[in-house]
């Protein structure tokens, strides 16, 4: 069926299908981070012992609550796919958009990887249990992939709809953990008292915690993906976007007090998967089985929600010619990003190739770190350039510039935490992004259409 | 050969399926429609039609 042109008629427009609702924006920010109360966050332990990990849990807390409130009234505002992208577009200018398309589409093409390498550690940690000790995992790995990649191709509504689903029972699995410890028995199976010890490594293990805290709540700003998607976004992105984190800090908060009081600080700060093992704990065999599920459910919907919002950041640097053009095509029929998603694949599956996990994550959590980094430089323009009186805003958050001010001194502690682990990979991935923007500023940008990127309908901004 | 090596053929084979589909399906449809439709989403349109911005 050829779409033609017809001679005095504008062309058919193709766009992105607005049918989401604030259900599914909390399950894609909250289904791609829910892994990491699986796994990873535990690492923080290691660093500084069990209560410098709670510590390190509630200030990160505050350092994603920030991101969440922000993102929330700029991105019910700026309702376009690509989120923090076009609002660095919008609002700062196009080598600050170009880098943060490039942090998110680093930052969820890795995890996504790290997510699918999970699945396949998982299965073959089960085939070895089973006694098939040389299991494959590549073909788990990319099946992974291939199954959320063609998933994400058929349309947004099916795919969010099973990432609702699949990290609803991930999140119940927790709960259910929590009262399969049964919390109102202290002493009983928890064992707080004597598993609590004082800071093993003093503050400075606290702050060097920072860095594995930010696993609690990693792709909570992932929400404002589905900006273009949802059918009212100044509703709907403030709705899931605030319930996200609320269940995040809820989440966080269980994983740590089941953990910290089932396992040993020396145990859990190698562990490789801290609720699974605590599960093996408590001797529950039904307690095992659901946490085993909640793992592999929500590794599966952290890459599906990853495939979703690494496609749509470069989907949209393609239509604003940040990338080349054809990359910003939608499916006639299925209404998605379709060539961004299928050449995002082979990106995904070669990072998974390599078998680097903490290699990979680390790069992923720098990415997103730079990508928070920028959020108070963008809040403070925007309320600067529209102040309130100017521009209409589905959600305003409260007591600006704290937020904003508090976000970026956390940034700044959680770089001199990240440079304390992985100076190494913080240089590098700094020279990587300094490479990319010579290219983009000395080459790439004489392709950009400089009226063509801004067609949203907003006054002028104040000053200019 | 073992249940969970036919496994691993059974994951390779359902990935080339799916990958080979998308492939040809994006073929399909890159044959079919002109580009400048294909490219045609702006983003904003919502806002467009629906949108105030002025305070009143």
């Amino acid at each position: 069926m050829a779409t033609e042109a017809v001679a005095g008629q504008a062309p058919q427009r193709i766009s992105l299908l607005r049918v989401l609702g604030p259900a599914h924006v909390w399950a894609l920010g909250v289904g791609i981070v829910l892994v990491g109360e699986f796994m990873g966050w535990n690492f923080s332990v290691g660093k500084g012992g069990a209560m410098g990990s709670l510590i390190a849990c509630w200030i990160i807390g505050l350092l994603y609550t920030c991101v969440a409130m922000i993102d929330s009234e700029v991105t019910s505002t700026v309702a376009a796919a690509g989120g923090q992208y076009a609002q660095a577009k919008h609002i700062i200018g196009p080598l600050m958009a170009f880098n943060v398309g490039l942090y998110l589409v680093m930052a969820y093409t890795m995890l996504e990887a790290a997510d699918a390498l999970v699945v396949g550690d998982l299965l073959a940690a089960v085939a070895g249990e089973l006694g098939h000790d040389s299991l494959h995992t590549e073909p788990f790995v990319v099946l992974t992939i291939a199954v959320l990649a063609w998933l994400n191709y058929r349309g947004v509504f099916a795919t969010l709809t099973v990432n609702f689903v699949i990290t609803a029972a991930a999140f119940l699995s927790i709960v259910i953990l929590f009262v399969g410890v049964q919390p109102w028995k202290p002493g009983e199976m928890l064992q707080h008292r004597e598993l609590l010890t004082d800071l093993p490594y003093g503050w400075i293990g606290v702050i060097a915690a920072f860095q594995f805290g930010i696993w609690y709540y990693l792709g909570i700003e992932g929400t404002c993906q589905a900006a273009e998607e949802v059918r009212s976004p100044a509703r709907s992105l403030p709705y899931g976007t605030m319930s996200g984190i609320i269940t995040l800090l809820i989440a966080a908060s269980l994983t740590w007090y089941i953990a910290s009081g089932l396992l040993p600080w020396e145990y859990l700060g190698q562990a490789a998967t801290p609720l699974y093992d605590a599960a093996r704990v408590t001797g529950s065999t039904y307690l095992q089985v659901f946490l085993f599920v909640g793992t592999i459910f929500s590794a599966i919907a952290s890459a599906n929600g990853c495939i979703n919002d690494a496609s749509r950041s470069w989907f949209s640097m393609g239509r604003d010619r940040y990338m080349p053009l054809w990359f910003g095509a939608v499916h006639p029929r299925y209404r998605t990003p379709y060539r961004a998603i299928l050449f995002l694949i082979p990106i995904a599956v070669s990072f998974a190739f390599t078998g680097l996990l903490d290699q990979v994550i680390t790069f992923s959590i720098l990415s997103g770190l730079l990508g928070y980094t920028f959020m108070p430089i963008n809040m403070w323009m925007f309320r600067k350039k529209w102040p309130l009186d100017t521009i209409r805003r589905g959600y305003v958050h409260p007591f600006h510039p704290l937020p904003a001010a508090v976000l970026l001194a956390l940034c700044v502690a959680t770089y001199f935490a990240t440079f304390l682990g992985y100076g190494a990979q913080l240089l590098a991935m700094m020279a990587f992004y300094i490479v990319a923007s010579l290219w983009f500023a000395f080459h790439r940008y004489k392709y950009v259409r400089r009226g063509d990127q801004f067609s949203m309908p907003w006054p002028k901004p104040r000053g200019y | 050969m073992d249940y969970w090596n036919i496994l691993e053929y059974g994951a390779w084979a359902i990935s080339f399926v799916l990958f080979g589909w998308m492939l040809l399906d994006a073929f399909r449809v890159n044959r079919d429609f002109e580009e400048e439709v294909l490219t045609s989403s702006r983003e904003g349109e919502l806002e467009l039609v629906t949108e105030k911005h002025d305070i009143d």
